[in-house]
């Protein structure tokens, strides 16, 4: 009984899979490799129903998912340039540097980080983020960093796009990433910090030289899990990217990432009668969750204990 | 004897190594670098605290300027809008995604941490429970969607939107209660065992009650993540100006709804404070969540 209740992990995951996949044929089939690498996604609700490759479709619809794959990308990336720095220094200051006194307080608030709805990270982007963007950081990027490809050019008024969603999503992963490469770093024997401070090493010189080859795969770890977490954000990047359909030329222009296209999208689904939409809108959550998951079972080969080491040391007896 | 003790009064020894000018020098500069990296390390820890004290600071502020008993007892159709459907919309979905994922994922733990004899099955159900814990939430929301609204025709409703979040709060009861079974002293099992206690009767009756502290974070915090999903409520629940008529074919509100549908209206400020007060609902829940899982438990789980 309890076993059958304990399958259901592997039940939902083979639904999930099984359903897009059945779910998303037809637009596998009519649109085929095309869809991975056009960049235009066309849905005219209006027009009328025609048959292609025994499927009906929308005249004049078509499916392309280049620009919101390369978005996603694009900005997980950013994510992680800007976040997993600030995250390894929070980690270091956690694990090595701060007493426990100090220590404990910033990890209760790196971990109601955590928990902090995604659509409210958005709003505050919304509202506090984006006016000092457009009016302060922006303009100084574009005049003193234009030599750097994507950094110059900016079109004075337009809503920030990129910069926005790197910054959002770095903020949102700083909680995976700095409490699971905590717990890696706090797990380097005693012996070997020990010794090192015995031999008269500074802290830094014990992180550098003990401690962070020592969680090195975990610190690596934590970092593919927060990328998987960046990857499937949907909200806050919805609601501070911009919505675009095609791809940005500076990073300060508009963008669209898988997930939120999906969530900005998901009524041209209903309007479709044809029913394509529905598919290829599956089809793009069938690539996602190929990336997703990719990422973290990479993720969870390096970290043993996995999405959870996080949460373990909550768990308390 | 040819070797003979080094003497004090060799010149070469009058400067003793840690007195040595280079040493000194490197000395200083290492501890140089010690500080500068302290000062980053703080730094850093500065740029995730502003931001956070920031975001509490401002949805404190407005959230206060905007509540008022008009927006928390009237529903979001009437003439002066307020949030209790939405209250009530999260409320429901809530216990009903509870009242699903709790009993799988407390058996499902127990049954990894109790019954799963280390082989090919129940490694792979770990593994599987990782993997959906990864998997982003408007994924599942959208399965949901083909197979719960349109194939079983739910309709939006709050049962496939329960379901939903179900399944994404199981993983974490799952693994959160094996770890927490996992920690339960291996020689209270066995006492229990050498008294002639069957093993159902063992995990009843000690097992679980000194797991509980832990399968309760797990569940504070499954609550706490099925509290703050809107993606795949989205396409579930969709969105309802008036309390649902029942489990299905009746789309509901939701609080996180509230904000995504209201955050943009600047014409229209008296919605705009409506996602206020939602936001400062939401964040009041989640640190009352956080500091319930992370100190009440705690003191909890020394008696």
């Amino acid at each position: 009984m309890t076993a059958l209740l304990g399958g259901s992990a592997f039940l939902f995951l083979f639904m999930i899979i099984g359903v897009l996949l059945i779910f998303a044929y037809p637009s596998i089939y009519v649109n085929g490799f095309k869809f991975l690498v056009s960049g235009t996604w066309n849905t005219p609700t209006s027009a009328s129903v025609v048959l292609v490759d025994g499927f009906k479709e929308l005249q004049g619809a078509s499916y392309g998912i280049w620009v919101f794959f390369v978005g996603t990308l694009l900005t997980s990336a950013m994510a992680i340039v800007i976040g997993v720095p600030i995250s390894l220094g929070v980690a270091v200051l956690l694990s090595q540097f701060a007493p426990k006194r100090v220590a404990s307080p910033i990890s209760f608030c790196v971990e109601l980080l955590a928990g902090i709805p995604s659509v409210i990270y958005g709003l505050w982007a919304f509202l506090v983020l984006f006016p000092i963007l457009v009016h302060t950081i922006e303009p100084a990027l574009n005049r003193y960093l234009y030599f750097i490809p994507g950094f110059g050019g900016r079109v004075y008024g337009t809503p920030s796009g990129v910069l926005a969603s790197g910054l959002i999503l770095s903020l949102m992963i700083v909680p995976i990433v700095a409490s699971i490469s905590r717990d890696a770093m706090a797990q380097t024997p005693l012996e070997l910090t020990e010794g090192g401070r015995a031999l008269g090493m500074t802290k830094w010189e014990v992180t550098r030289k003990i401690v962070l080859p020592y969680a090195k795969t975990g610190i690596i770890g934590s970092v593919i899990l927060g990328l998987g977490r960046a990857l499937g954000e949907t909200m806050a990047v919805a609601i501070v990217c911009g919505g675009a359909g095609y791809l940005p030329t500076t990073i300060y222009g508009a963008i669209n990432s898988m997930a939120a296209f999906m969530a900005l999208n998901f009524s041209d689904a209903g309007s479709d009668v044809s029913g394509m939409t529905t598919s290829a809108l599956a089809e793009l959550a069938l690539v996602l969750l190929a990336v997703t998951m990719l990422v973290n079972v990479v993720a969870r080969l390096m970290v043993r204990r996995g999405f959870f080491s996080s949460a373990e040391h909550l768990v308390q007896v | 004897m040819s070797d003979e003790l080094p003497t004090r009064s060799s010149p070469s020894a009058s400067i003793s190594p840690w007195n040595s000018p280079k040493v000194i020098a490197n000395h200083r500069a290492r501890k140089r670098w010690d500080l500068v990296f302290k000062i980053l390390s703080v730094a850093c820890a500065l740029a995730v605290l502003i931001p956070l004290g920031d975001l509490l600071y401002e949805f404190a502020y407005r959230g206060i300027q905007a509540i008022s008993i008009v927006r928390l007892t009237h529903n979001l159709g009437a003439t002066v809008p307020g949030l209790s459907n939405a209250i009530v919309g999260t409320g429901l979905l809530l216990a009903l995604s509870s009242a699903i994922a709790i009993p799988l994922g407390v058996f499902g733990g127990v049954y990894m941490a109790e019954f799963a004899k280390g082989n090919r099955f129940s490694e792979g159900l770990r593994f599987a429970a990782d993997v959906l814990a990864g998997v982003p939430s408007i994924v599942l929301g959208y399965v949901c969607y083909l197979v719960l609204v349109r194939y079983f025709n739910f309709g939006f409703s709050a049962m496939a939107a329960a379901i939903a979040l179900a399944v994404i709060m199981f993983p974490y009861i799952f693994r959160t209660t094996e770890i927490a079974i996992r920690k339960v002293p291996e020689n209270i099992k066995e006492g229990a065992i050498a008294l002639g206690s069957t093993k159902t009767t063992m995990i009843n009756r000690l097992v679980l009650r000194f797991a509980m502290p832990g399968i309760l974070t797990g569940i504070l915090l499954a609550v706490g993540i099925s509290l703050s999903e809107t993606a795949p409520l989205l396409f579930t629940a969709n969105f309802a100006n008036y309390n649902p008529s029942g489990l299905f074919h009746a789309p509901l509100a939701y609080l996180t709804g509230v904000i995504w549908t209201f955050y943009e209206v600047v014409s229209i400020p008296a919605d705009q404070q409506l996602a206020y007060v939602a936001t400062f609902l939401l964040i009041m829940i989640v640190v009352c969540l956080n500091v319930v899982a992370r100190l009440g438990l705690r003191r909890f789980s020394k008696v």
